[in-house]
């Protein structure tokens, strides 16, 4: 075990990010023009990124699995994106929101890159509204804010339910403007399957076109991951259906360091699996917990009579309810941090209160909000002194129609079932990962020239991410942090000329690449590649998923050790190579995640502690809260990948000299 | 399961580009109702895969949510299928009777070229974006983001617009395969903002002029695209891109 260099500059907190802009090595005009940089990955990280390093001078090449860089996955974030921009007047700062984000993050995450992310928030807001996205706001014309959870102030922007999707076309709209003035070259339908290092550093890619099959090679002095998270390992989750760890793995097995694998996020309202056929999850946005109230019946006959629908919750009177957020977290209440709402869900649904069929859901419920909180305003805007309830529910129905009208469409559309009129159930389900490719400082990972951004790294929210922060970290490594950190890397390497694709490098990496798909072919097993999938799934969710305990963990590792056997005797894999074959790309995906999963299982083993998103039953306090071991894991864990099933443990030492660890408490 | 279905499939099958397609007959058994329609695809193509004889039947798909605008099935002569403002992904098989027969098909247009069985070329989008469907700001030129009041009404219609999914339904609904709904809603999105101001005209211009190049038809405002866009997004705003083009084209000096 070594210890690894973060590269943190020196100097105060407050002033670390400052002094190093400007006093981080240049890359003059004329010489950006000779420098190319791959960028593998379309969301938020990899648009802003390329965007703005094609603004600088550089030349750029994206690619992105999809057919348009704009179907990137952080289109589907719903709730917000978080900023210091205390427009409430409530109290917010840059202090506070490093402050909440380390604590959410259970005191594991790095103190200087998150103050970082802190500082730049509020230029992204700004960068985002000049570029047109359009954010909702007050009849004053003025940006609007509302909260989200683990915090106490609204710092949260938003536009409805389509946070994600408004910022990210945002981004892609800049990256469509530099690839129309060829600034910008893109590949879209094209998958990262190999990185290509030359003497020690990392200088392109090997991608193949999903259309034509074929292999290509593309150079790069620099390359940036920005492939996002890795939750699909999970089969089900509420990632879109084709994203995958598989750009991030292979850097990982050609020297990039995995750090934290088994902190993943597992949201606390999603909608609740229906049958087998179930493909994906889908989220309810952290958002509804402004207004909608998390409970389940007191006791356990009525939930039993509401499971076999003998019983309509809605009839279920007050003091029968079990408010239990706002019973354990009187401070926080329905907007404690995810973790915390995931275990407590769990927890209910374990001891009998579930209230689907499947015993595994719990009711989100707006009924109150509606009528009292938004009904009453209304009705006083209308000078209507004694609303009827009837009339507040009708008033209060306008209002939750326009701050969460598509959620509630969305809800519907699934479920089949009237969220206006009755509470939605709501279960947790896999979401993000925090973590991922260990960066230091410049985001670059162990590999020099190779950096990853966004969710792909793993370095600011520690073992929980906080909500609206996903979107927020993005676009903050993408806009505001890589045109300058990449200069420090850059400027060293002004004097290399493009290296030719023919280099021996480029034909070795292809082949490697060849020969696995060849190798997927040839099984000509049986099963169908979703079959290995799902099985995957099941193991990582029972065994490393919202609880986790020694005997599960190493019953866990050698379960997917023979499923890995089982995959590479046994999978069928259709079509042909040269072509159009979304079977094979899924087979490719798969087998990273059978290797993935391994690495999760063995580091979920290794951390003896419980911290954020990371709950060891052998770790746990006397009211079932996660208990840190500060001592022997104030650290974070990177992995080496030595062989298949092999790696060697590195740790980076956390410093906090800013704010003091302690417990979380959210009571 | 009780309430569960067979449906019979008439599937749009095409090896690539340049080979003929041809509708091919599948029964599918024991449809839960619970199912989404990809769903149901997915189950389908588990039994190819099974059966060894077809290969699966490729279809564009990611989000599963209805936002990222991937799927892109055309469902008994409709985009998306029979309900309103919903994706292909959203559309669930309690939308359907047992025994229903049900035609799946490409999204037709010239401009939207074949790739295989289901899945279509729909970069001709992002080139017309590439043309003017921006604001040429660099990053960190940004001032303060409140400094810029606008009124909500202007931002809400500029949202509503911008909820755009670029899916392609506009296309494939439309008898003339016109494009025009799709950049009306980024011409709209941009035009109601004061930050779209500068480059109202070119962008106006430009977009048209590359929504033309690509081979997209005429409109005739016939309204079938707002009928199936699954965003609902409105025909104003193709009578807001008409206003726009001909102030640009009679007096911009840019022009």
């Amino acid at each position: 075990m070594s210890k690894i260099d973060s590269k943190i500059p020196a100097g105060d907190l407050e002033t670390k990010w400052t002094k190093y802009k400007s006093s981080v090595q240049l890359v003059n005009p004329s010489n950006k023009r000779n420098l190319e940089i791959v960028v593998v990955g379309s969301g938020l990280a990899g648009s802003s990124a390329a965007t703005s390093l094609a603004e600088l001078g550089y030349k750029v090449k994206v690619f992105c699995f999809q057919d348009s860089p704009r179907r990137a996955h952080s289109i589907a974030a719903q709730g917000g994106i978080n900023a210091a921009k205390n427009y409430q007047n409530d109290g917010d700062s840059v202090y506070r929101l490093f402050y909440d984000t380390i604590k959410g993050g259970d005191y594991r995450a790095r103190e200087a890159n998150v103050h970082r992310l802190a500082e730049v928030s509020s230029n992204i807001i700004d960068q985002a509204v000049a570029s047109g996205v359009p954010f909702a706001r007050e009849y004053g014309g003025l940006l609007s804010n509302r909260s989200f959870g683990g915090t106490q102030v609204q710092r949260t922007f938003y536009a409805a339910g389509q946070t994600g999707q408004q910022l990210l076309l945002g981004a892609y709209s800049g990256l469509q403007r530099q690839i129309g003035i060829g600034n910008v070259q893109m590949f879209a339908r094209h998958e990262m399957l190999e990185v290509v290092n030359i003497d020690g550093k990392c200088r392109g890619i090997i991608a193949r076109d999903l259309v034509s099959g074929k292999l290509e090679r593309h150079f790069g002095h620099a390359v940036l991951l920005c492939t996002g998270g890795y939750g699909n390992v999970f089969y089900l989750s509420t990632n879109a259906m084709a994203c995958n760890v598989t750009a991030a793995w292979k850097a990982h097995k050609k020297g990039a360091y995995f750090a934290n694998p088994c902190y993943t996020q597992i949201h606390p309202t999603c909608i609740p699996v229906s049958g087998d056929h179930q493909s994906k999850l889908t989220l309810m946005s952290e958002s509804l917990r402004n207004d909608g109230r998390i409970w389940v019946p007191k006791r356990k006959e009525d939930a039993e009579a509401i499971r076999n629908g003998k019983l309509n919750p809605n009839d279920l009177k007050e003091e029968d309810r079990d408010y239990y957020l706002e019973r354990r977290y009187p401070a926080f209440g329905n907007l404690v941090p995810r973790d915390v709402a995931s275990r407590a869900a769990k927890e209910r649904c374990d001891a009998g209160f579930g209230v689907n069929k499947t015993g595994e859901a719990v009711y989100l419920d707006f009924a109150f909000n509606m009528k009292y909180k938004y009904g009453k305003q209304v009705a006083t805007l209308k000078h209507i002194s004694n609303p009827t309830e009837a009339q507040l529910t009708e008033f209060g129905h306008e209002v939750i129609k326009e701050k969460y009208g598509n959620l509630f469409d969305m809800y519907k559309q699934i479920t089949g079932v009237n969220p206006y009129e009755n509470p939605m159930m709501i279960y947790p389900a896999v979401h993000y990962t925090m973590g991922g490719l260990w960066v230091d400082y410049n985001l670059m990972t162990t590999v020099p020239g190779l950096y990853a951004l966004g969710e792909a790294n793993f370095s600011d929210h520690g073992a929980n991410r906080l909500g609206a922060s996903a979107l927020m970290q993005g676009l903050a490594d993408g806009y505001f942090v890589i045109p300058y950190t990449i200069g420090a890397y850059l400027a060293n390497e002004i004097s290399v000329k493009s290296i030719s694709t023919d280099h021996e490098a480029f034909v070795e990496a292809e082949k490697n690449v060849q020969s696995t798909i060849e190798k997927l072919f040839a099984v000509k097993g049986t099963k169908p590649v979703d079959f290995f999938h799902k099985r995957l799934g099941k193991i990582i969710w029972d065994n490393c998923g919202m609880s986790r305990n020694v005997k599960d963990l190493t019953k866990a590792i050698s379960d997917i050790q023979a499923l890995r056997e089982e995959f590479w005797k046994d999978v069928r894999v259709t079509g042909e190579a040269n072509d159009f074959n979304p079977e094979l790309e899924k087979a490719g995906r798969v087998a990273d995640f059978i290797e993935l999963g391994e690495l999760m299982c063995k580091d979920a083993l290794e951390r003896n502690e419980s911290c954020g998103g990371h709950f060891r039953e052998d770790h746990q306090t006397e009211e079932g809260e996660a208990l840190r071991d500060d001592e022997n894991f104030k650290n974070v864990s990177a992995w080496e990948f030595k062989e298949t099933g092999n790696w060697d443990l590195h740790q980076e030492e956390l410093v906090y000299e800013n704010i003091k660890i302690a417990q979380r408490s959210y009571k | 399961m009780s309430g569960n279905m067979n449906i019979n499939l008439k599937v749009w099958r095409q090896k690539n580009g340049k080979s003929q397609g041809k509708l091919v007959d599948y029964k599918v058994e024991n449809v839960s109702p619970d199912m989404s329609f990809l769903e149901m695809f997915d189950v389908l193509n588990d039994r190819l895969i099974n059966e060894g004889k077809d290969e699966p039947i490729a279809f564009d798909h990611d989000c599963r949510e209805g936002i990222c605008g991937s799927c892109s099935m055309y469902i008994n002569g409709r985009p998306h299928g029979p309900n309103q403002g919903v994706t292909t992904c959203q559309l669930h098989m309690r939308s359907f009777k047992d025994n229903d027969t049900i035609v799946v098909e490409p999204w037709r247009s010239a401009a939207f070229p074949v790739i295989k069985d289901l899945a279509t070329n729909r970069s001709a989008f992002d080139r017309i974006i590439a043309s003017g469907g921006f604001i040429s700001i660099n990053t960190g030129n940004a001032q303060d983001a409140n400094s810029l009041p606008i009124p909500k009404g202007d931002a809400d219609d500029s949202f509503a617009a911008a909820a755009c999914i670029g899916c392609g339904a506009c296309v494939a609904a439309c008898k003339n395969s016109s494009a025009m709904l799709f950049v009306s809603a980024k011409v709209s999105q941009l035009a109601l903002l004061p930050q779209g101001a500068p480059e109202r005209a070119t962008r106006v211009l430009n977009m048209v002029a590359q929504m033309d190049a690509e081979g997209f038809g005429s409109c005739t405002n016939t309204g079938a695209c707002e009928a199936e866009c699954p965003k609902q997004i409105s025909l104003t705003n193709i009578a807001r891109l008409n206003r726009e083009y001909y102030k640009a084209a009679l007096f911009s000096n840019e022009g």
